[in-house]
């Protein structure tokens, strides 16, 4: 007995003690990795790109004011040491780190956050990321021609920048964004080097090479400021739009993670081999279908322009059944606009979910019971596309409404979606990470052409959002007209309300570090991504 | 001969000019354009976007436009790329000897398959070798290389372990294997047919069966009189086929990370990058003439009774 109490003892210690090493993470080897929206990387000058193809790939060399932290689903300051914020919001002072140096060997400055911020306002430059200063001080006029640079940002010394803003904002939100990364000026006017091509920035990994339509390499950055890291010693990405081409390169191991669409999900879920490896997360990102109250019937009447018709619309569909059976579970149904991610959203908002038969009580009392015919307009897609248009067909045929999908080329698409060229449209907007943000562009001020896809005009919906944005610095009482706007916007249904989106990401036993990243999955933070000694490529 | 191939050469102009005018027109006719797609997820303010098309001179009258485009073509200028903001002919250089590499590659499984295969069938005629031979080359024909490249990619990748699932290899022979077959295939199955109709239509001439009669060995027969004469009736179809294949790639470098033209053209037209699209059409359009004249003057060769003047 004593003997093999002694065994057992000395079994349990043993497994503590390589549990315990095998939790702490080991640095080196190599890691392959996807860029999975495109056939190409349009460019590593992150200030330039406006989407998540070079994103993703731009957030491993560069980094901005501040870097999103997916553990607390908010961003973190990452360049300086702290920041001062005047009482009214309006003053943000920026107080450097000393020890932050470029890929160039040369140290951080507050010279390069004003290059920067200047070079990405500069009007010449017509940089999306631009619209990410508009509330500070003096960029208007920079944008106007008025004024050469920013009056609002200003180097109080080498490690000290104060930023003026117009109206208090988070700045947090306006400047984590990747797209913000700060540059060093010498790298970037370089001529002889195209920056794009040639990138140089702050982040964990350099730049090694781009095979342009294949893969990108990145080595460990050695005079990286934060001690150990990245683990790391190689990264790339490689440029694989197929999700079956990934999916088999995935199994074969040649790929460390992979991006998993419905089919792959669908066969790992359920796969012991697979299922313990990933990493799901509700993105930021709501699927819905927008409706255009100023559609007219043959006989003159507005259907979408009642409120009973969208109601019964979002009524009449189960968004449970089509996302279990046709998206094979990968997504959360929605029950308002904002997903859970989201801060702000209402754990406690009542959701249309499925209800026949109000829903044609609701069209027969709003005088529709002989229902119409409907054009959905959208892409291709099976998540967020005429795919799903398609599955809705038999459901709103219950309620008399005939739909006929459209389906067009994504430029084609958007066109119309600006221009308010549809009827009804599908597709999926942005829903995060700040809500106020989010919510914004269904403002009374905004049409169809500033991205307020359903033309959505309410005066107590833009007042709790403006009561939102005015109670910055109170956490509390910003989300609680957060969740009254949020509330005011389902009870309208100016959309019908699909999902959010699933992001999963697969990965090999040997991964350690893959987050739960909701704005978008794929903006993974490889800074402590790390590979056991079992991955093929661990050397 | 010299002043053919200078005759020929010069012919491409008006020809490029008249493929460009039509790839001009078409993409500006397209609904959609660069601006609103240069913004991604973000979408550019309407300030950003009106400054951006005045910048790529998107707001001039379509005439001026193009000849802008068609005069910096003669000098070798194809504009920058809206997105990269880079010369359009940096961003091909690097790309035309992978696609070139892939193509050649499936011209020559193509060949090296499809043509015995198509020969010795046709010697055969009726035989078992011949109708698998023409079942197989009516399917090879028919497949979509998407979905042969996928199981190919399984079996070989995934189940044996053998090939690389995908991506360039630094130019490595092995990671060409999977792609070019795939390429290749239907290409193989058409040369088997066309072979083999062309050595059926040459058995059946008068001199094979006078050097038959003559007492000649068969395989004699065979590879002096028989197969020289295919020759020309293969080069015409195989030749025809492999300048389009230069455009075809498309789908299988999308499939394999290839970077080649394909995958930069396919990327080009969802962005409306004008500029990069067109620089692509006008890479394949030079290619596909370019082999036509190689293989007219390559009829010169084989056959001494053609003669250009």
């Amino acid at each position: 007995m004593k003997k093999y109490l002694v065994t057992l003892l000395t079994l349990a210690l043993a497994a503590a003690l390589s549990a315990g090493a095998m939790a702490a993470p080991r640095s080196g080897g190599s890691f392959e990795w996807i860029a999975p929206y495109g056939s190409s990387v349009n460019s590593l000058d992150p200030n330039m790109s406006d989407d998540e193809q070079n994103e993703m790939v731009c957030m491993s060399i560069h980094t901005s004011m501040y870097r999103w932290d997916a553990k607390m689903n908010k961003p973190r300051l990452e360049l300086a040491e702290k920041v001062d914020i005047s009482d009214d919001g309006l003053v943000y002072t920026y107080h450097l780190r000393k020890d932050i140096k470029f890929h160039n060997g040369r140290g951080l400055v507050a010279d390069d956050i004003v290059y920067t911020y200047n070079r990405i306002a500069n009007p010449d430059n017509a940089f999306g990321a631009a619209l990410n200063l508009k509330s500070v001080k003096g960029v208007q006029e920079v944008l106007d021609k008025k004024a050469e640079s920013i009056s609002g940002i200003r180097k109080i010394d080498d490690y000290t920048v104060e930023i003026t803003l117009e109206r208090p904002i988070e700045l947090a939100y306006a400047l984590f964004p990747i797209n913000m990364a700060i540059l060093p000026q010498e790298a970037v006017e370089d001529s002889s080097k195209p920056f794009g091509s040639n990138p140089v920035g702050l982040g964990p990994f350099e730049f090694v090479e781009w095979v342009k339509g294949s893969k990108i390499v990145l080595k460990k950055f050695d005079d990286f400021y934060k001690e150990g890291l990245p683990y790391l010693d190689r990264l790339t990405y490689n440029i694989m739009n197929d999700s079956a081409a990934r999916d088999n390169a995935f199994r074969a191991e040649e790929l460390d993670a992979n991006l998993l669409y419905s089919s792959q999900y669908a066969a790992m879920r359920n796969d012991p081999n697979y299922n313990k490896n990933m990493v799901e997360v509700a993105e930021m990102y709501t699927r819905m279908i927008a409706f255009n109250q100023d559609f007219t019937l043959p006989d003159g009447r507005k259907p979408f322009a009642d409120k009973r018709v969208r109601q019964a619309f979002n009524y009449a569909i189960d968004e449970a059944l089509i996302i279990e059976k046709h998206q094979k579970g990968k997504a959360y149904p929605a029950k308002s606009f904002l997903p859970p991610t989201t801060p702000g959203h209402d754990p406690d908002a009542p959701s249309y979910g499925y209800d026949l038969e109000k829903a044609q009580a609701l069209m027969k009392e709003a005088g529709y019971e002989d229902g119409f015919d409907l054009e959905v307009v959208g892409t291709g897609s099976s998540s967020y596309g005429t795919g799903v248009v398609e599955v809705t067909i038999p459901f709103l045929k219950k309620i008399g409404i005939n739909v006929k999908p459209v389906t067009l080329e994504g430029a084609a698409k958007y066109d119309r979606q600006l221009s308010g060229d549809f009827q009804a449209i599908i597709g999926s907007l942005n829903s995060g990470p700040d809500p106020v943000q989010a919510l914004w562009r269904f403002h009374g001020s905004n049409d169809r052409s500033t991205r307020n896809t359903p033309n959505f005009k309410n005066k107590d919906f833009d007042a709790a959002l403006e009561a939102a944005a005015a109670a910055r610095g109170d956490e509390t009482k910003r989300l609680e007209f957060v969740k009254k706007a949020n509330r005011i916007f389902w009870e309208e249904a100016p959309i019908w309300f699909f999902n959010y989106n699933k992001a999963i990401i697969a990965y090999h036993p040997w991964v350690h570090g893959i987050q739960a990243v909701g704005p978008e999955m794929m903006f993974q933070d490889f800074t402590e991504v790390w590979v056991e000694e079992s991955s093929p490529r661990a050397q | 001969m010299l002043a053919y191939t200078i005759r020929r050469l010069l012919q491409f102009i008006p020809t490029i000019i008249a493929i460009t005018l039509l790839v001009f027109l078409l993409l500006n006719v397209l609904p959609g354009n660069a601006a609103l797609m240069a913004g991604g997820k973000q979408r550019l303010s309407q300030e950003a976007q009106e400054r951006l098309i005045e910048k790529w001179g998107l707001d001039q009258p379509l005439h001026v436009r193009y000849w802008n485009y068609v005069s910096g073509l003669v000098t070798g200028e194809m504009g920058k790329s809206y997105f990269t903001r880079e010369d359009v002919g940096a961003m091909l250089a690097p790309r035309l000897w992978p696609t070139f590499k892939l193509a050649l590659s499936a011209l020559l499984i193509a060949c090296i398959l499809g043509i015995p295969l198509g020969f010795y069938s046709a010697m055969h005629q009726g035989s078992w070798v011949d109708s698998v031979t023409m079942v197989g080359a009516v399917s090879g024909v028919s497949m979509p290389q998407f979905w042969l490249g996928l199981l190919l990619m399984y079996l070989f990748s995934v189940k044996l372990g053998v090939l690389p699932t995908f991506g360039y290899g630094d130019g490595k022979v092995i990671n060409l294997i999977l792609p070019a077959f795939t390429l290749g295939v239907g290409y193989m199955a058409l040369l088997a047919r066309t072979t083999r109709a062309a050595v059926v239509e040459v058995l059946t001439q008068d001199y094979v069966r006078t050097a038959r009669a003559k007492g000649l060995r068969p395989l004699l027969v065979n590879r002096k009189h028989v197969f020289r004469n295919t020759l020309v009736l293969l080069l015409t179809s195989a030749g025809l086929q492999f300048g389009s294949l230069i455009g075809e790639t498309v789908v299988v470098e999308t499939l394999f990370s290839w970077p080649g033209i394909g995958s930069l053209l396919v990327n080009s037209i969802f962005y409306r990058d004008i500029p990069v699209t067109q620089g692509c059409i006008v890479v394949i359009i030079s290619a596909f003439l370019l082999i036509n004249l190689i293989v007219d003057l390559l009829y010169a060769v084989i056959d001494p009774r053609i003669k250009y003047s």
